[in-house]
């Protein structure tokens, strides 16, 4: 050992380091929070797995779907958040949507083109519409008005691209709204407004979005997909929202519902942490049980 | 009560609680550097290792000793990865593929945890428990003990012994680290944290789907995770996934671990150096961005300013329910203003204003806190820069806690600072140059070179979070962020001591009426102004092309 050169030896300390600091950190340590955690909050350790009539059906912390075979909405229950986890709420695949905040223009589908798998063209929702699109929905299955800022009636973002870029305006575009539709707004500036015609490439105009006097009843997070995909909880706002609707599907009081939603919410650790939360699944089990 | 008001409670109790612990386990810390004393489990490690507790190691020889333990690390993770299917508990993944596994072992040896894989579908629990996590304790064991050599150097004269890097990694590693680490863990599974070595095990759904519940040693890879400033998740969303953050009050206590070891070293080198005050001075400096930048990402955020943001109300898109968009902004701010790189929530998604502060809270150099051990060198190299322009205003030999910085030392601290702004741009430039590297932008026109600039920004500086939209697991973005790891990491860490080794030789100069206090506001505002000077000079070009260009309409 002592013969060996410097280096050598150097790297020989620093394998057998990592070697000893492997075994304590990275195996004692870990099977002893394993042991203890195990031991003294099972149910936490295990993913807080909540069980209906002996089964399990999901876990208290992670959101899931409450929609049918074919992605429509179940009325009945609850609905979580848009998700961007996989399908939605797939805990193997979790994720964001990772969109700007300044996503706003779409690629409209170019009908009968097809990718490059052979699949029919689809196109691309932009952030923008992705919401106001949600937003019209969920209007639309809970009896309210879906309207939003920046949005039109027919659920796109509301986004002109004028032309030319600087300067008197000449040609307006509703580049979100593919032809044949009926543009948000007849005139820009005096210049009719045109719809987008699918495949045109519109990038050499200004962008400009059009906020429109509408206000928002459906609350933001219904709108918007969450950070981990697997958001378990709905806000205050979005649950009061959904409750008329419950009440109506399951023949249940509104006021009844109303105490259940109240039950099943999370108030602000301490008065001053985080915001208050209603948890999806838990609040759709209480319905169940009535 | 008003979310806002709630979010300045927030933010204002994890002052308090910081402010309470620092002076405790800066004490702490000063003691098990500074001890003489080898425990019985320590000498019986130093022996398996081979190695003199006892002998001091000139500033090369430390550095070397670095560099051997950070390359047989990254060695054996690349290894550990490619096996994983030969060896336990890999959950019948594959093996992790040749690019993938050579940029996470840069990534989590250097303290970085960028990842460009997703942890669910990539990494089996072994991998995990016995590659990843050890690398978060030791990578922040090594920036710490980085510093304490670099304080050593300030602290030690007529000398060239910076300590021993074994002890340093060891004591950092188990007397430190570890027992933080494992009260935190449980405190963690009490918040709801898994802590098991199941599979995903699926079940089915109130409406009759199914969905694959996923298992593994949460809780204990959550805890180092935060506390070493690593910031690499477990699962593909990080601290958003409620597996890793399952409350409201964990995404406190996950803060509060970011921020708990750079915000108390401070405390260890006022103590070091025989000087309490000149520890608080640095404190100050570092507390003062900190609550600035905290702030004000909380301000954007809030007012939400952007056409996507206005149309949904709130700037909720890539954050959760619970935590709310002040709680997410705060823990934006934490995990960039250390080399942590967790996220609660996806920056990508952000205000354009409240993006470009997580960039800038970066390109700052972490140093406000900065990471674990890495924060307080990075600052003590900026205050050596300000000791220098401030006596070249004034006409006098610059000196910093009786040093004298010549030529020598400014070259050094210099060459330390210009390290992350090349890499940085050089990459930016490099895939913004070519049309096959552009398409891994996720979004178009700003907001892309936004995502561009931010993966290098997190690269060269060690952070690891990211504008998550990019794609990144090609072998172009593997290989350029991985050197852009290695080369933000090593070339500053040797700059670091080599300045340690000629400071250490020196003779202190005793204080004169010409000596600048380094202690005094005057000082902080000083070194506030110098690093946001520096920063500034040196990125806003870049940001008016990407953030500013969004924001400002």
């Amino acid at each position: 050992m002592e013969r060996l050169p410097s280096w050598v030896r150097q790297h020989l300390a620093a394998l057998r380091a990592l070697i000893v600091l492997t075994l304590i950190l990275g195996a004692a340590y870990p099977l002893l929070v394993t042991g203890v955690a195990q031991a003294v909050f099972n149910g936490n350790a295990n993913g807080s797995i909540i069980d209906k009539g002996g089964k399990p059906v999901g876990s208290a912390l992670i959101g899931q779907k409450f929609t049918d075979a074919d992605g429509n909405p179940v009325a009945k229950y609850f609905q979580s958040r848009p998700s961007a986890a996989g399908d939605g709420y797939d805990p193997t695949s979790t994720s964001a949507s990772n969109l700007g905040p300044e996503d706003i223009l779409d690629t409209l589908p170019v009908p009968g083109a097809k990718d490059d798998e052979g699949n029919p063209d689809e196109g691309k929702q932009s952030l923008l519409t992705q919401v106001c699109a949600r937003s019209k929905a969920i209007g639309e299955l809970d009896g309210v008005s879906g309207a939003r800022p920046y949005c039109t009636p027919d659920g796109v973002g509301a986004v002109l691209k004028v032309f030319p870029a600087v300067g008197t305006v000449t040609r307006a575009v509703s580049v979100n709204q593919a032809c044949p539709a009926a543009p948000f707004i007849a005139t820009y500036q005096g210049v009719k407004v045109e719809c987008g015609k699918p495949g045109e490439d519109y990038a050499a105009g200004r962008t400009v979005a059009v906020r429109g006097d509408a206000k928002a009843v459906v609350p933001a997070d219904a709108v918007t997909a969450s950070g981990s995909g697997l958001d378990p909880d709905i806000s205050q706002a979005y649950a009061e929202l959904q409750a008329p609707r419950v009440a109506k599907e399951r023949g249940m009081p509104l006021e009844k519902v109303k105490q259940l939603i109240t039950e099943n919410t999370t108030g602000r650790f301490l008065g001053f942490m985080g915001d208050p939360a209603v948890n999806v699944l838990e609040l759709n089990l209480a319905l169940d049980r009535g | 009560m008003s979310s806002t008001f709630a979010g300045v409670l927030f933010i204002g109790s994890l002052i308090i609680v910081l402010g309470l612990t620092h002076r405790p386990l800066g004490d702490y810390m000063y003691r098990v550097y500074t001890s003489a004393k080898h425990n019985v489990v320590e000498r019986f490690i130093y022996r398996l290792l081979g190695v003199q507790p006892d002998s001091e190691q000139r500033w090369s020889v430390y550095a070397r000793s670095v560099l051997a333990f950070s390359l047989i690390s990254v060695l054996f993770l690349y290894g550990l990865q490619r096996l994983q299917d030969k060896l336990f508990l890999s959950l019948g993944m594959a093996p992790v593929t040749d690019h993938t596994a050579w940029n996470t072992a840069i990534s989590f040896v250097t303290n970085t945890n960028w990842q460009s894989y997703s942890g669910e579908s990539t990494m089996g629990h072994l991998v995990q428990m016995s590659g990843l996590a050890v690398q978060n304790f030791v990578s922040a064991a090594v920036g710490m003990a980085i510093a304490i050599a670099l304080v050593r150097g300030f602290a030690r004269s007529k000398t060239e012994g910076l300590g021993n890097f074994w002890v340093d990694l060891v004591r950092g590693s188990i007397r430190i680290l570890l027992p933080i680490a494992f009260v935190g863990a449980i405190v963690l599974v009490a918040g709801g944290l898994i802590q098991n070595f199941a599979g995903a095990h699926e079940l089915t759904t109130l409406t009759g789907s199914p969905q694959a519940i996923t298992g593994g040693p949460v809780a204990s890879q959550e805890v180092i995770k935060e506390l070493g400033n690593n910031g690499g998740g477990f699962y593909n969303t990080n601290s958003a996934h409620p597996f890793e953050n399952a409350t409201t009050w964990t995404n406190w206590f996950q803060i509060f671990l970011i921020f708990l070891i750079p915000f108390a070293l401070p405390r260890t080198f006022g103590r070091m150096v025989g000087q309490v005050k000149q520890g608080y001075a640095i404190l100050a400096v570092m507390v003062t961005l900190a609550v600035v930048s905290v702030v004000l990402l909380n301000v954007f955020e809030l007012a939400g300013n952007a056409t996507v943001p206005q149309a949904v109300g709130a700037a909720m898109e890539g954050k959760d329910v619970r935590f709310g968009v002040s709680n997410s902004a705060t823990f934006a701010a934490a995990t960039t203003l250390t080399s942590t790189g967790a996220v609660n929530s996806f920056h990508d998604s952000f205000t354009p204003l409240g993006g470009m502060m997580t960039m800038f809270n970066m390109m700052l150099g972490e140093v406000a806190p900065g990471g674990a051990g890495a924060g307080l060198y990075g600052m003590l190299v900026l205050a050596v820069i300000t000791v220098f322009i401030a006596g070249l205003m004034v006409g006098r030999t610059p000196e910093y806690l009786g040093k004298k910085i010549g030529a020598r030392e400014m070259k050094l601290a210099s060459m330390y600072f210009l390290v992350t702004p090349t890499l940085v741009l050089l990459g930016t430039a490099l895939a913004m140059g070519s049309p096959v590297q552009r398409a891994s932008m996720l979004n178009s026109g700003p907001h892309g070179l936004s995502e561009v600039l931010y993966a290098f920004t997190s690269a060269s500086n060690n952070n690891g979070s990211a504008f998550g939209g990019i794609t990144v697991n090609t072998t172009w973005w593997d290989v350029a962020t991985g050197l852009a790891m290695v080369f933000g990491r090593f070339l500053p860490i040797i700059f670091v001591l080599a300045l340690a080794g000629s400071l250490v030789k020196q003779a202190p100069v005793p204080a004169s009426a010409g000596t600048l206090p380094t202690h005094r506001p005057q000082f902080v505002g000083m070194v506030v102004g110098v690093t946001i000077i520096v920063v500034a000079l040196t990125f806003l070009p870049a940001l008016a092309l990407g953030p500013l260009a969004e924001g400002i309409h």
